[in-house]
């Protein structure tokens, strides 16, 4: 299991923040996954073996906000 | 790579096609040119809503977008093209205004994220080289020119400047360094040149560890916020499920649509989080770290303050209080004691030399210094034999002491020649210049009790305590007495704030509901355990931190209450028939840009502080 940060552009809501939390939740080899509102971080521990940064990126994007950064 | 359309571009187009449909309807009411405006407006305002509630349903999770979408698409069904073009317009305006709103709530922080230098001048084989701070490693030595930025924590090898250290501490006057002294990253050499041997790089600067208990803190989910989430949790489904009672009812859509649009109480769930984080962020500019939100709550409620003595009030090291001279000058007794204490690493000696230096007395040289550890010294000034030390040391050389006068918890140290006593000095732990106003700015600010508690005895405790004017002072305490005090006054007041340095009171700010820390900056361990840390080292810090958190508090209820006001509003608004799709959307998205601008007015905190104080 990895851990990551993914730093996102700024939320515009708290529930939005849950929102992407439970889909990332719902992503095939998220262990877990916590997205906070007000710094717009998505801390994620995942199978590197399932699934790479770059597709749990996309499934961030998707969701409707960019990834600024990932550390 | 597909050609992606920013937020804002996306905005514009929705504008250019709203607007004319607006007019056109005023004029021609729905024809065929309105409508088709009016729905490429609502395809390219809801396209990127369509998008991510498809994307969120696919994955069985409920989202606010998917809300919006069936409004607007039963809105364009039942022929209301204008309402649909409006929620979705509005919708995704108020997303855009709303992100850069809250990022102005959250600038304090930004602000401290670009303190942090950008490079470092490191000196190797006597050349000099400008390479990322990040690459500095401990031991390396850099050189800092005037009006640069400390790249690291260290010790300053050689040189002196001013340098401004409010980043850290919040204090904004400039504190002269120079060799031996200790520096830390972040703060700007203003005057003066320093060359620094690196201690602590990158991450373990005192500057970056701020900078991550800030990002830690203003994530962390206060009492309050988790409350309205759980609330907001049973709102939406409430009435949604109210939405569809009305229309299989009454079978009108409109007003169910409608439900739909104003079922996220979206001002109330943004209430607290951006009003904890202005508070949290106006407080790290000023060298106060609250550990999170729920930390400014609690203190904002508290109603007693128990204070440590020794580093706390007083600032922990001796100094010289009173001087009693028999026959001679003060001056010169200093000077004849001073040349003696010189010689000594006795805290007590020290005390007596530092006097001396304050008052530019010059002390001289002497001879045949004999040290009786912990007792005194014994030396020749210009020819003549003299002692300085306890009662009991001047006794064992064969004088006569004079009866100790009153000293109200002061050390006394003798001063005497081979024949008589020439004078007392009276040393005592020094209380903070601040501390009486502290105490008062508390009492001020609503706190009912403020204790002192002290390890000391009983009558340095009374002195220190009446001159600082706490209601109450303990002495004697061991830290378990300390504990059972705190819980006495628990018991008494609900919420306790103890205030330390940390140093022997590390055990009474863990036990207390909320730890305060002084002059964290440089203790590690301190910062970790505290709930609050004042960087700097000013008791009046304390004050500040307590105007800041009453302030948050104030805030977050106005925003609660007027948010919990429109939502009730709008609901009782929608099912009166008085509000449509497009004013229910707008009336909530105004009320969330409210609560945020409102919240952004704790960042002006200290601004109105300042000049009250100055006023």
């Amino acid at each position: 299991m990895t851990n990551k940060v993914f730093q996102l552009e700024t939320l515009s809501c708290p529930t939005c923040a849950s929102k992407i939390a439970q889909i990332l939740r719902k992503t095939k080899g998220v262990g877990a996954a916590e997205v906070a509102f007000i710094s717009s971080r998505a801390k994620l521990t995942y199978d590197e073996e399932v699934v790479s940064v770059d597709e749990l990126k996309r499934v961030i994007e998707k969701t409707g906000y960019k990834v600024i950064g990932v550390k | 790579m597909t050609l992606r359309i920013t937020k804002k571009q996306r905005l514009i187009a929705a504008a250019v096609l709203i607007v004319p449909a607006f007019i056109l309807y005023k004029i021609l009411g729905y024809r065929v040119p309105t409508i088709v405006l009016m729905i490429l407006a609502t395809i390219v305002s809801g396209f990127p809503i369509f998008r991510k509630a498809l994307f969120s349903l696919r994955r069985l999770v409920f989202s606010i977008e998917l809300l919006v979408t069936i409004a607007v698409v039963g809105a364009t069904i039942i022929g209301e093209y204008w309402e649909a073009a409006a929620v979705s317009f509005l919708f995704m305006f108020g997303d855009y205004l709303e992100a850069r709103t809250i990022d102005k709530t959250r600038s304090a922080l930004r602000e401290l994220l670009l303190l942090a230098p950008a490079t470092a001048r490191v000196i190797t084989d006597g050349v000099e080289k400008e390479i990322s701070p990040e690459e500095v490693r401990a031991g390396d030595v850099v050189l800092v020119k005037p009006g640069e930025k400390i790249p690291v924590d260290g010790v300053v090898l050689e040189g002196q400047a001013a340098v401004n250290e409010a980043t850290i501490t919040g204090e904004s006057l400039p504190v002269e360094k120079e060799t031996a002294a200790w520096v830390y990253s972040g703060t700007i050499a203003e005057a003066g040149y320093l060359k620094i041997r690196a201690v602590k790089v990158g991450e373990d600067t005192t500057l970056a560890r701020i900078l991550e208990m800030v990002e830690e803190a203003q994530d962390k989910k206060a009492k309050t916020e988790k409350f309205i989430e759980r609330f907001a949790k049973y709102y939406t489904p409430a009435v949604v499920i109210l939405a569809v009672i009305l229309y299989l009812v009454k079978w009108d859509l409109r007003m169910a649509l409608t439900l739909l649009v104003i079922a996220c109480p979206g001002a109330l769930v943004i209430s607290t989080p951006v009003s904890l984080v202005a508070g949290i962020g106006n407080g790290a500019r000023r060298g106060v770290l609250f550990k999170g939100g729920e930390i400014i709550e609690k203190l904002a409620s508290a109603r007693a303050v128990a204070l440590d003595k020794t580093g706390t009030i007083s600032r922990g090291e001796p100094a010289v209080r009173e001087i009693i001279t028999y026959g001679l000058a003060e001056e010169e007794a200093l000077a004849i004691a001073a040349a003696g204490e010189a010689y000594s690493e006795h805290p007590l000696a020290k005390a007596i030399v530092a006097a001396a230096r304050e008052r530019e007395i010059e002390a001289g040289e002497c001879e045949n210094v004999e040290i009786l550890t912990g007792r005194g010294i014994k030396f020749k000034y210009k020819g003549k034999v003299y002692f300085a030390g306890s009662d009991r040391f001047l006794k064992e050389n064969g004088l006569t002491p004079p009866g100790l006068p009153e000293l109200a918890g002061a050390t006394a140290v003798f001063l005497s020649d081979e024949e008589k006593t020439l004078a007392v000095i009276a040393i005592a732990d020094a209380v903070r210049p601040e501390a009486r106003s502290t105490i008062t700015g508390l009492k001020r600010q609503g706190i009912e009790k403020i204790v002192m508690l002290s390890g000391d005895s009983h009558r340095a405790a009374r002195a220190v305590g009446t001159e600082v004017g706490v209601d109450e002072y303990y002495g004697e305490l061991l830290p378990a007495d300390k504990a059972a005090i705190l819980a006495r006054l628990k018991a008494d007041y609900a919420t306790v704030v103890m205030v330390g340095d940390g140093v022997n009171d590390a055990p009474a700010l863990a036990s207390a509901d909320l730890g305060v820390a002084i002059g964290g900056a440089g203790k590690e361990a301190v910062m970790e355990t505290a709930d609050i840390v004042l960087m700097g080292d000013r008791l009046d810090t304390l004050n500040y931190a307590f105007g800041l958190s009453r302030a948050t508090g104030r805030i977050l209820k106005q925003n609660i209450f007027f948010a919990l006001a429109v939502a009730a509003a709008l609901l009782l608004g929608v099912l009166t028939g008085k509000v449509s799709l497009a004013l229910g959307m707008l009336v909530h998205e105004i009320s969330v840009l409210l609560v945020i601008v409102n919240a952004a007015r704790l960042l002006n905190y200290g601004k109105i502080y300042k000049k009250k104080k100055k006023g």
